[in-house]
């Protein structure tokens, strides 16, 4: 009867979780979707400290009160602008946690003297192999966005993908042992080191732009493992919310890679950006073409416009320019000029991070359009301003069939009446190609820190 | 091998469900999706507590504390953090 109870205690605790992703579909009722599922956690967690198996809570005490801490602290002192780490070591910990527990039952189970059911070790090499790679993968996404002791352009090096087949296929052969012979238990931590040095050695050479698809991925396998767990603990709690994950991961991921026209092979072995762009050199391109505005000139053009669109990028992240672009936005509405923003599914370093940001400078949601959308309205722009953003809006993705970028949407500046580009040199973006929009017609460069340009350009704006 | 099929059944309605559920999510909130799905992969946790728990051995022990905190950062790191951007979200209507 308790065993019937606290199974069904995990099966509203799904239904919690499904209503929570569900109402994620609108700002408006996300909140309440987020606070939903955190109930189902705890009606989760409270169930199972009932569980007839626990024989002692102190360490469980332990175990929960230092994770609160570190968990409360992580959330509350992130800035919106490192919200990819924080989410990249996530994903990880979530990994991690699905190694440790698929390896504590398989110990359990020579301590009970049980034997392995055929599924159930099955499931436990699974959870090893998907568990390290997401934990080890994870923490090298984590060092790259954080800029921390590994280059976040792309590591490529000879016989990558052949020593990456190697290693996964003697994981598997590992766990094929542990499927033959369960009471093998070392076999397990092997393959859980071999997995390890898959996940570093997969993520190494993925380049910060695709840094997007590499976290959803990872976001997708971290739900994986954890319903590989479930499998091997027989917990439909466990699987129904890592299925639930995993989809979610696996979609955002489909998403991204569409964004960039590329498949998710090619991201993931690609390495992208990792040669420098070949034949003639960026300045001849540029060669006396590249007509630049100042901030008091740009004003002058600001005041004759109507609408604004401004496209914004990694670089506005990196400036840390969403505050002012808050404050330009405010200035040239009291004008009665109309504002929005252009996203890019792929502008930042994980999906929705330009969304995050402005809305943290206080942007309100309605001004974020997306990219079909905000393409529909570039006719009737009179000035888009592009802001720390370089491949997605790059005309070539259109004519060049040759280029890397090669069909990938793009938000389509070029076709406003005038495109300001804040920008600090003409160096090209994360593609590694030159864009041809900086010599357009209609194009102006405005050269200058993100964040210092903008405050600039406000100040003209005011005077003028 | 019964039990699995039913354990295999469920998760493939759930990943189902899944795909229907996060495909009307809109890219605004994509970020806090993947926040508050990280913090439903702490579910892992629910495993952990019994590992840790039950005193088996002092390996068991010691690998079901150290998922727990793990798990414990994932849910309370990742529901928090969620809130806090979907606030944002909120505050600017």
């Amino acid at each position: 009867m308790k065993e019937a109870l606290i199974n069904l205690s995990y099966l509203t605790a799904s239904v919690m979780f499904i209503f929570c992703l569900k109402d994620l579909a609108h700002p408006r009722t996300a909140i309440r979707g987020n606070l939903i599922g955190a109930l189902g956690m705890l009606l989760a967690i409270v169930v199972t400290l009932f569980d007839r198996n626990i024989v002692s809570y102190n360490i469980i005490i332990y175990g929960v009160i230092l994770g609160t801490i570190a968990g409360y602290i992580i959330a509350m002192k992130i800035k919106m602008t490192g919200m990819p780490q924080l989410v990249a070591i996530l994903n990880g910990f979530g990994g991690g946690a699905s190694i440790l527990v698929a390896g504590a039952a398989m110990v359990e189970t020579g301590v009970t003297g049980d034997t392995l059911l055929l599924q159930t070790s099955i499931a436990t090499a699974a959870s090893g192999i998907i568990g390290a790679v997401t934990f080890w993968g994870s923490m090298v996404a984590f060092l790259k966005l954080q800029e921390m002791w590994i280059p976040g352009n792309p590591v490529l090096f000879r016989g990558q993908h052949l020593i990456n087949l190697v290693l996964l296929l003697i994981a598997i052969g590992l766990g094929t042992w542990l499927v033959l012979d369960p009471s093998a238990h070392s076999a397990y931590w092997y393959l859980v080191i071999l997995s390890s040095i898959l996940g570093l050695l997969i993520v190494i050479p993925i380049g910060g732009a695709d840094m997007p698809v590499v976290i959803a991925l990872l976001n997708s396998y971290s739900g994986i493992a954890g319903a590989t767990t479930g499998f091997v603990l027989n917990n439909n709690g466990l699987i129904i919310a890592g299925a639930l994950v995993g989809a979610s991961g696996i979609i955002l991921s489909k998403i991204m890679c569409k964004a960039m026209n590329r498949s998710l092979t090619n991201v993931l072995f690609g390495g992208v950006g990792s040669v420098a762009a070949a034949g003639p050199g960026q300045g001849d391109i540029y060669a006396g073409k590249v007509k630049s505005a100042s901030a008091e000139e740009l004003a002058m053009i600001l005041d004759d416009a109507r609408q604004v669109m401004i496209v914004p990028g990694y670089g506005m992240a990196v400036a840390q320019a969403q505050h002012p672009v808050r404050d330009l936005t405010n200035l040239l509405e009291s004008k009665g000029i109309k504002v929005n923003f252009a996203i890019h599914p792929v502008a930042g370093r994980m999906p929705g991070h330009m969304n995050i940001l402005l809305a943290e400078a206080g942007i309100p949601y309605e001004k974020l359009k997306e990219m079909d959308e905000s393409n529909s309205m570039m006719e009737s722009t009179d000035v888009s301003i592009v802001l720390g953003a370089n491949d997605v809006v790059n005309p070539i993705a259109r004519t060049d069939p040759k280029s890397p970028i090669a069909g990938m949407p793009i938000i389509d500046v070029d076709k406003s009446r005038t495109v300001v580009i804040i920008k600090r040199s003409l160096a090209s973006g994360f593609a590694g190609i030159p864009n041809p929009l900086f010599v357009a017609d209609n194009s102006l460069m405005y050269f200058g820190d993100g964040k210092k340009a903008i405050l600039d350009l406000i100040q003209a704006v005011k005077e003028g | 091998m019964e039990i699995f099929v039913i354990a295999l059944t469920i998760f493939v309605l759930a990943v189902w469900i899944g795909f229907e559920v996060i495909t009307k999510v809109p890219p605004i909130l994509h970020t806090p999706l993947m926040s508050g799905s990280n913090a439903i992969s702490g579910i892992t946790i629910i495993g952990a507590l019994i590992s840790s728990g039950a005193k088996y051995t002092t390996l068991t022990t010691w690998l079901g504390f150290i998922a727990v905190v793990f798990a414990t950062i994932n849910v309370v790191g990742g529901f928090l953090v969620t809130h806090r951007m979907l606030k944002m979200f909120q505050k600017n209507r």
